[in-house]
């Protein structure tokens, strides 16, 4: 071994999906076919044709095969990304021209494949709207599936054994075919916790740290390799004390899992009884079962904007309807707090817009407002949903008193539209709005006469608060949780909320995270909501923390002055007072 | 030959859900269907061609309708535009 191998390189990432991976890396890099046009005999073009037949036939099996999988193992939403690329391998009329192409060009099918398909692809790519360039990558895909099966390319035929995936980004697509092989964990250059990519890994369970920017640069295919999804770094040709201290951080965290196991019948309860609501934040029905089995009582927020994944229009009352009542059949009878589309910002709207600051542009509710038909549409199917009286409505973006009356008085409306038909609801179902603007942080006092809770959504609070997008590398640092300026706007809405007997939750990032418990427990947060993978841990903290003594804490937190400071007196708590909480290092 | 205008109702244009619709709908027909949006022309059952077509709400298409079902064809797409896809 030379000394260059043995070097260990520590490449700092997003923690993406918890665990630890050790093993050898496949770097993925999609397969660009190599496509050269050659003449072919008058006697050869029927050669040509079959192997274009079988190639296509070889696509349309494993497509399906994806398909199936991601049916069974994301449920049937997510699955729809696929239709499109099924639909085009299925066109007849393509295909029959690519056939008369081949025989009256006399040239080989794959170079008559690129060519024609890459005819639609260009046009799509010189359409202005995101949607077309979107579909262009579903034809691309396509394209090149069918060319590498024509010239007998396996899929992943180099990829043998337990492998750790380096790749630039993952497409939903790619996740779940890995995911078919035995995937020890993902370390991609892009993507954030929130990427399609960082959802699957977390819902297959597979370890995942994300962001790393130069990862498929630094590590070829064979380098041995450590995936930390815990602390979100990744470790090449990792040294033995590296590799000890990454088992005893798994061994930890296991144990403490295996531990957690017997709390999670338990009430979510202080030793000195006062009772907090312990939910989950899922955006796929799918989820609802592993949410029950980590001992949630409730979802403490749905995203409905999962529905839009792979679709350009909003789904219509039914089709939202049959989601929503499933949800909240299968979570009864604990409750369910619907969020209405979250869209634009990182998330892309139906009809979607080039916006030079997407943050502080279309989004949220702005959109539902200005599609009343849309949003009545989702706001019907929510209070059909709601018979059971365990359906709660929260709308996202809220920044002034005016949105909250508009979006209460379509509500009221979708009411009469179903009354007048007769269709049942529960007339009294309680809304909320998301705590995410700076301006509804202020105006706490004004929104709470139109609503029965509220819930602070942190990632985007801080984001507005502090200035800084979380996304921009140079300023990542700057996003910080527990900057004094954060804490004190949250004990601000949390004041303003009870001052008005209304409810206050949190369902952003931050009501996970364990080092912010026992604060958020002392200023009196009523719910939290969070990732179900870190539910029985958060409601270990609060079973072993009096709300007499959190009070306390969080009296003294909010009165310092730096984020270090906070953050490493919140840290000593736990390591003294609650030594089996693993906390990140 | 046939030949019809219509203008598009649905709110999604022509995506990929009417546009497998509109696919579908044509390929129970034996006749030729062509569809051309400004000076652009494709084949109205092909589905790749109709996701390149790309066309938005309130856009205007011309049908050509070319076979012995003719009449029925068009009467089928027509009445499928005018009821905006079925979609809300």
């Amino acid at each position: 071994m030379t000394m260059e191998q043995s070097t260990e390189i520590i490449i700092k990432g997003i923690a993406a999906s918890p665990g630890i991976a050790i093993g050898q890396a496949y770097v993925y890099r999609k397969h660009i076919p190599h496509v050269k046009m050659r003449d072919v005999g008058a006697t050869e073009t029927g050669g040509e044709v079959e192997r274009l037949k079988a190639a296509l036939a070889r696509s349309a099996k494993e497509l399906q095969k994806i398909l199936t999988f991601a049916e069974q193992k994301l449920g049937q939403q997510t699955a729809k990304i696929f239709e499109a690329q099924m639909m085009i391998l299925e066109d007849q009329i393509l295909m029959s021209a690519i056939e008369q192409r081949i025989n009256g060009e006399r040239r080989n099918a794959e170079f008559i494949v690129m060519d024609e398909i890459s005819k639609y692809k260009r046009l799509m790519l010189a359409a202005p709207d995101e949607y077309m360039h979107e579909r262009a990558h579903d034809v691309d895909d396509v394209m090149n599936r069918i060319i590498r099966n024509i010239q007998d390319h396996k899929l992943f035929s180099r990829l043998e054994g337990e492998a750790i995936i380096i790749s630039e980004s993952l497409t939903p697509a790619d996740t779940v075919i890995f995911s078919r092989n035995q995937i020890l964990g993902y370390a991609t250059d892009l993507g954030g916790t929130t990427s399609h990519a960082a959802l699957l890994s977390r819902s297959l369970q597979i370890p995942a740290v994300v962001g790393l920017r130069t990862v498929t640069s630094q590590v070829k295919t064979g380098d041995f390799l450590a995936v930390d999804g815990y602390g979100g770094v990744i470790a090449v040709n990792p040294t033995e004390e590296t590799l000890r201290g990454l088992k005893r951080k798994e061994e930890r965290f296991k144990i403490f899992a295996q531990h957690l196991v017997s709390i999670s019948g338990l009430a979510a309860e202080t030793p000195d009884h006062k009772q907090i609501e312990l939910s989950a934040n899922i955006e796929f029905p799918d989820e609802i079962a592993f949410v029950k089995e980590q001992g949630a009582v409730g979802v403490g927020l749905y995203r409905t904007e999962s529905q839009l994944i792979g679709r350009s229009n909003f789904p219509t009352e039914e089709e939202q309807y049959v989601e929503y009542v499933r949800v909240a059949e299968e979570i009864f009878p604990h409750p369910v707090i619907f969020r209405t589309f979250d869209i634009g910002g990182d998330k892309v709207a139906p009809d979607s817009v080039r916006e030079e600051n997407p943050f502080l542009g279309w989004r949220g509710i702005r959109i539902c407002l200005d599609r009343p038909d849309a949003f009545q549409r989702q706001l019907r199917a929510l209070l059909r949903a709601s018979v059971k009286k365990n359906v709660r409505i929260m709308f996202p973006m809220i920044s002034s008193v005016r949105e909250i009356m508009e979006a209460r008085r379509l509500l009221e409306e979708s009411k009469k539209q179903l009354a007048a038909k007769g269709i049942p609801f529960d007339p009294k179902i309680q809304i909320g709005v998301m705590i995410e603007v700076p301006a509804a942080a202020i105006l706490v006092d004004d929104l709470a006469a139109h609503v029965d809770f509220f819930s602070i959504g942190t990632n985007d609070l801080i984001q507005y608060l502090l200035a800084v997008d979380r996304g921009n590398a140079s300023v990542a640092s700057l996003y910080q949780e527990f900057n004094p300026a954060v804490l004190r706007t949250i004990k601000m809405i949390i004041t303003a909320g009870h001052k008005h007997n209304k409810w206050v939750g949190m369902c952003g990032e931050m009501a996970g995270d364990p080092l912010a418990t026992v604060l958020l427990i002392g200023l009196g947060l009523d719910e939290f909501s969070v990732m179900p993978s870190v539910l029985p841990e958060i409601k270990k903290i609060i079973r072993s923390i009096k709300y007499k003594e959190a009070k306390k804490i969080a009296e003294k937190v909010v009165t310092m002055s730096t984020e270090d400071e906070i953050k490493s007196y919140l840290t000593e708590f736990v390591r003294t007072k609650l030594p089996d909480i693993p906390l990140q290092e | 030959m046939i030949e019809r205008q219509v203008t598009i109702k649905n709110r999604a244009g022509l995506h990929t859900r009417p546009a497998a619709t509109l696919v579908k709908t044509a390929a129970r027909f034996q006749s030729e269907f062509l569809i051309s949006k400004d000076s652009f022309e494709i084949n109205g059952k092909s589905i790749i061609g109709v996701m390149t077509l790309a066309a938005e709400q309130g856009s205007t298409l011309t049908l050509k309708f070319d076979g012995p079902d003719e009449e029925e064809a068009a009467a089928a797409v027509v009445a499928l535009f005018e009821r905006g896809f079925d979609e809300q």
